[in-house]
């Protein structure tokens, strides 16, 4: 799983590094036709997310945004299968999301 | 495995008896054959800790039928028909760890087919692709060093533990969570492509220097050397080697560590107390180890740009060539060290660049360099860089001045032997009548 984390939105690192529409349009395509792709998502600012933990008593804390103030957010990702690590962070450094200021975790998606 | 404290060889037994010499013989193989087989084992099977479990128990094979029979004539393709034989009744008994092994086995082949062996008695050579597995960057970093002396060097768990001064079960976990890392996550054993390399093998010759420099500088402890360290990684230098010759960096990497290791004798005194180069009995240094370093300097120097490491090792030729400090080329060291700044900068490296330019120019000019470097933030907590600007400072009669470097790089100085040197330099200016300039 290909963890895309943004910049925070208020920087504008992004746009100087050229990390534009078109870069993620060509990524989302050469991902899909390397016949890798499985899911993924873009997902959608972080001032509309909600968070909620669960206490010991099974009470509900429900809080906005996301679960702690951090200078990366969770911006979308992608699930891909490929054979080995190399690969995925092959991929991984092909993500525009990579760019600008945001990183890309790569984890294995835990097998059962 | 040489004595950590001392540096000598443990003791073996001695030519007593056949078995004695069988038992010495055999050591030596599974020395040996130790990475060999494991490398193998990890490239069919997949799995670091099976190939590790099974070649043991190969061995452990070994020790009961050898003595006894004698020591095969392939003794290597012995080891991996009985480990190979062992993994495959594994995989009998463990079905749904053998579909898991399937799996990763078809991706390994499909990634790199397997060169056409006859019926075991030819082993290929594919330590280089655990070479870069050990090494791989989403392994910690601490981890690598410790991997690649548990997997190539074949040092036991607790000698690892004893190689980087930790308890054996903390190593014991670190060991059990990059072997997880490298399962889970899927790190490939497979040799880059060509175009690659370049990438990946500075991370190579980094593990192996790293381990080098623990041995040859320990960063803490009573030792000022840990011999077994640094011989441990030219090992691995030279395995890398005959895998890789034409790699003109880790020529330079083994020619530099071969003529640093050279002078090891001479870097200690009877007390294991440090002895700085310009004190040293340059009798004491080995004289067959500079030669051979030599001559790796100038095929890492040979056809075309030089590496980092083969400028460092062209540097340490240098001052292994010189009869003393006076007669040094210290023009020349001071120019490569400008193509090393250059090549790969570091305020450690402008360190060593001011005390030759000291050597050249005289220590006022030395030091100024040194000064420059003040605001280095790496530099604050780096006993050397201290120790220079003291020992600078004293040879331009500014005692006061060198006394309080001298307590500065005390306090930050790891070894013992580092300490009671600092010390006696220490006494030295104290005592110095305060104007003389």
């Amino acid at each position: 799983m290909l963890m895309i984390q943004s910049a925070a939105a208020d920087e504008a690192a992004e746009a100087a590094e050229g990390c534009t529409v078109e870069d993620w349009i060509a990524y989302d395509t050469a991902v899909r036709d390397a016949g890798i792709w499985v899911a993924g998502h873009s997902l959608a600012d972080l001032t509309t997310a909600t968070t909620v933990r669960v206490g010991p008593g099974g009470e509900r804390t429900v809080t906005d945004g996301p679960f702690a103030e951090t200078r990366e957010v969770l911006g979308g990702y992608y699930v891909i299968d490929v054979p080995d690590l190399d690969t995925a962070l092959d991929w991984a450094a092909r993500c525009p999301g990579a760019r600008g200021g945001g990183s890309v975790v790569v984890r294995p998606v835990a097998e059962f | 495995m040489a004595d950590a404290r001392t540096g000598k060889p443990t003791d073996r037994p001695g030519p007593e008896g056949v078995e004695a010499s069988v038992e010495a013989s055999v050591e030596a193989i599974f020395r040996e054959e130790h990475g060999r087989l494991l490398a193998s084992l990890v490239r069919r099977f997949g799995d670091l800790d099976l190939a590790e479990e099974v070649a043991s128990e190969a061995i452990e094979a070994a020790l009961v039928h050898w003595p006894v029979g004698g020591v095969p004539p392939k003794p290597g393709a012995w080891l991996m028909t009985t480990a190979r034989r062992r993994a495959v009744d594994r995989l009998r008994r463990d079905k749904a760890y053998a579909a898991r092994l399937a799996v990763m086995q078809v991706e390994a082949e499909r990634a790199a087919p397997a060169p056409a062996a006859g019926a075991g008695d030819e082993m290929p050579d594919e330590r280089l692709q655990l070479f870069f597995t050990c090494a791989h960057p989403a392994l910690h970093a601490d981890d690598r060093g410790a991997l690649m002396l548990r997997c190539l060097a074949g040092l036991t768990t607790p000698e690892v533990a004893r190689a980087f001064l930790v308890p054996s079960a903390t190593m014991g976990k670190r060991i059990v969570r990059a072997k997880k890392k490298i399962r889970e996550a899927r790190i490939p054993f497979r040799v880059p492509d060509a175009d690659e390399l370049p990438e990946r093998l500075p991370g190579v010759l980094q593990v192996i220097y790293s381990i080098f420099t623990e041995g040859y500088a320990a960063s803490s402890g009573p030792h000022l050397q840990r011999l077994d360290l640094a011989e441990e990684a030219i090992r691995l230098a030279r395995i890398l080697r005959r895998l890789l010759p034409a790699e003109r960096e880790l020529a330079g990497l083994l020619a530099l560590m071969l003529l640093v290791h050279a002078r090891r004798d001479a870097r200690t005194g009877p007390e294991g107390d440090l002895v700085l180069l310009d004190e040293q009995d340059r009798a004491r240094w080995d004289r067959a180890m500079i030669e051979e370093g030599r001559g790796l300097v100038a095929a890492a120097l040979a056809g075309g740009p030089p590496g980092p490491y083969g400028v460092q090792a062209a540097i340490a030729a240098l001052h292994d060539e010189a009869a003393d400090v006076a007669t040094t080329d210290w023009p020349q060291i001071v120019a490569l060290y400008d193509v090393l700044l250059a090549l790969a900068p570091s305020p450690v490296v402008e360190v060593n660049r001011a005390a030759a330019v000291a050597l050249r120019d005289g220590p006022e000019a030395g030091l100024a360099l040194l000064d420059a470097l003040a605001g280095e933030p790496r530099l604050r907590a780096y006993s050397p860089y201290v120790s220079a600007r003291a020992d600078l400072l004293q040879r331009l009669g500014r005692f006061p001045e060198a006394a309080a470097a001298y307590r500065a790089a005390l306090a930050l100085a790891g070894t013992e032997p580092e300490r009671a040197h600092l010390r006696r330099r220490l006494a030295a200016v104290e005592s110095a009548p305060p104007d003389r300039v």
